[in-house]
């Protein structure tokens, strides 16, 4: 119906992500705006105790079929089509997840309408949806608009997801599709993480180091630093993708999601994939040599400064401030 | 087996990027434009898949910038052809890339169907839509994305892709080909090339321009950008100034207040 908000739920092996209740906030603004309800889309296979965390949603729709065991991007995009055209909502938000990443990427192809990626923000101005973007690795925002109906892929953070859990159950409609046929694309199976020589994600300090420390061997300057706090050295997508640190140590979206009491970004611009796994750390200090960093957004404390000449002194301080805490 | 690899030059935000005078779009005097870095993945890929295959690697770019320096170090890294298309126009989305490239490619000779079309999982300024999954759609080929590691078995016209999921984990999926892949990392780091070898392979090889036909189909309502700025942030850090030694002494005691030391 026009005016509906709809919020396509994310969920990986049996449980709901965090995404998707901060998108279901969201959702609730836009429908209180637009003036229609707030429907979560559910799809998948075995799925419908999920419907009960979706109580945030006026009532779910709810596609529970064998073919949509695993997202696919054939499968669901051709179910997602047959239930935009019967039902003809406003607005649909889907969360930029690893989980749905292709399902989101032929959407707009498969729904023929326009799609707003890297939404932080996003509200009803006229009738029409109003989105802030971010582009460029988080250097830029972008506003803009599109007619309606429009499809909004949201960044993680753009909510609280604490708001978006409700205690009361909602409608759920299960709704018949045309069967959708097989994926061309097969699942096979999960390879589960390696495990790392140290969990990052139980670390009470990480130094984690970005682009910023140029070399394989300058990662020794972080690693000083994290001896002297009883911490560990993690880092962001490029010094993984360079070999650098392994697999598990990477803090981001595709790696660890880490809650450390400190969590000291060094070198690390803050692109909005790396932020997504440590803006919950409780105590977040940045070293950057570039101002306008967007690291420094998230951070509580931040140093404008060459992390070459900073490690070492900060190093030294720890040291100090460790000894005599000893003595 | 042969792979095309799509290239793309996006702005290097290593550098300060400034806004144009209509406030709606960068302004494109100052700025640096470099391969997007998850295309240099997917041409890394490719040039791994053509080592154990064989075939041949192509890249191909939209005009834009520098681009030449960026196909000839393709070549000079190993891939075999290098096309430019050119007479787009101005300031195309990716979502309109995707629907130019996908009238353009069958008018490349010899270049259609490739068994794989390697390409980045998404770049900086994706704003309305990703180019990998829309050119399958358009192509109408089977689409897998965030892509770190592909197994080709061209015998059997398929591959064993893994595709990356949150905490570390790997998604094992069998793509059947020709098939679209948005890759997210090489299995190694890009290969690094001398700039003597890119100017001697510029010297050496050509790259092959082909215009894209004119097109009277406007596509889908557009997403229009009202306004581009530097992201106003709604907290920022607390910034602490001075020498190393002064910073390192005023960390020191907000880590001990907080109960860090």
């Amino acid at each position: 119906m026009a005016g509906n908000i709809w919020v396509l739920a994310d969920h990986w092996r049996g449980q709901l992500s965090e995404i998707t209740y901060e998108l279901l906030v969201l959702g609730r603004e836009l429908a209180a705006e637009a003036g229609g309800s707030l429907q979560a889309i559910l799809l998948g296979h075995n799925v419908k105790d999920l419907a009960a965390g979706l109580g945030a949603a006026d009532s779910v729709l709810c596609v529970d079929l064998p073919e949509l065991a695993e997202p696919s991007a054939d499968v669901y995009g051709q179910v997602l089509a047959q239930l935009f055209q019967a039902k003809q909502p406003q607005t649909l938000l889907v969360p930029l997840t690893n989980a749905l990443w292709e399902v989101v990427g032929v959407l707009p192809a498969q729904l023929q309408i326009p799609f707003v990626n890297f939404c932080l923000d996003a509200k009803m101005v006229a009738g029409q949806i109003r989105a802030r973007c971010l582009l460029y690795g988080g250097k830029m925002e972008a506003t803009v608009t599109a007619p309606g109906p429009v499809l909004l892929g949201i960044l993680s953070g753009a909510r609280l997801a604490d708001q978006g859990r409700a205690e009361k159950a909602p409608a759920v409609e299960e709704v018949a599709v045309t069967p959708p046929g097989s994926s061309r694309v097969r699942f096979k199976q999960y390879i589960e993480a390696e495990a790392g020589d140290v969990d990052i994600t139980q670390q009470e300090v990480l130094v984690s180091v970005g682009r910023g420390i140029q070399t394989q061997d300058n990662i020794a300057l972080a690693q000083e630093l994290a001896d002297a706090f009883g911490g560990a050295v993690s880092g962001s997508r490029p010094v993984i993708d360079q070999g650098w640190l392994p697999l598990s140590r990477q803090v981001g979206k595709s790696g660890a999601s880490v809650k450390p009491k400190l969590y000291l970004a060094c070198g690390i611009s803050g692109a909005p994939e790396h932020v997504e796994g440590m803006r919950n750390a409780a105590l977040i200090v940045a070293v950057n040599t570039d101002p306008q960093a967007p690291i420094f957004n998230v951070a509580h404390y931040g140093v404008v400064a060459d992390i070459f000449e900073v490690l070492p002194v900060l190093t030294e301080e720890i040291r100090r401030r460790q000894a005599s805490r000893a003595a | 087996m042969n792979i095309l690899v799509l290239l793309k030059m996006v702005p290097d935000v290593i550098e300060e990027l400034e806004v144009a005078p209509d406030g709606k779009a960068l302004d494109t005097e100052f700025l640096r434009l470099i391969i997007n870095e998850r295309d240099a993945h997917a041409l890394e890929e490719a040039l791994l898949l053509k080592e154990k295959h064989g075939g041949q690697v192509t890249v191909l770019a939209l005009d834009a910038p520098e681009v030449d320096d960026t196909l000839f170090t393709a070549l000079a890294k190993g891939a075999d052809r290098a096309v430019k298309i050119t007479a787009l126009e101005p300031g195309l989305t990716t979502r309109a890339t995707a629907s130019r490239l996908a009238q353009v490619l069958p008018t490349v000779p010899n270049l259609c169907p490739a068994d794989l079309i390697l390409t980045g999982c998404q770049a900086i300024d994706d704003l309305d839509g990703m180019l990998a999954p829309l050119l399958a759609c358009e192509l109408d080929r089977p689409y897998l994305g965030l892509v770190s590691r592909v197994e080709a078995d061209p015998a059997a016209q398929k591959a064993t892709v893994l595709k990356e999921y949150p905490g570390g984990v790997h998604g094992e999926f069998e793509v059947p080909t020709p098939a679209v892949l948005g890759i997210q990392a090489a299995e190694k780091p890009p290969r690094y090339i001398p700039v003597a070898k890119v100017r001697a392979v510029m010297k050496s090889q050509t790259i092959e321009s082909v215009p894209v036909p004119p097109t009277a189909d406007a596509g889908p309502p557009a997403v229009e950008v009202l306004q581009l700025a530097k992201p106003e942030a709604t907290t920022h850090a607390e910034m602490l100034e001075g020498s190393p030694e002064e910073v390192a002494a005023k960390l020191g005691e907000i880590l001990a207040a907080r109960g860090v030391l």
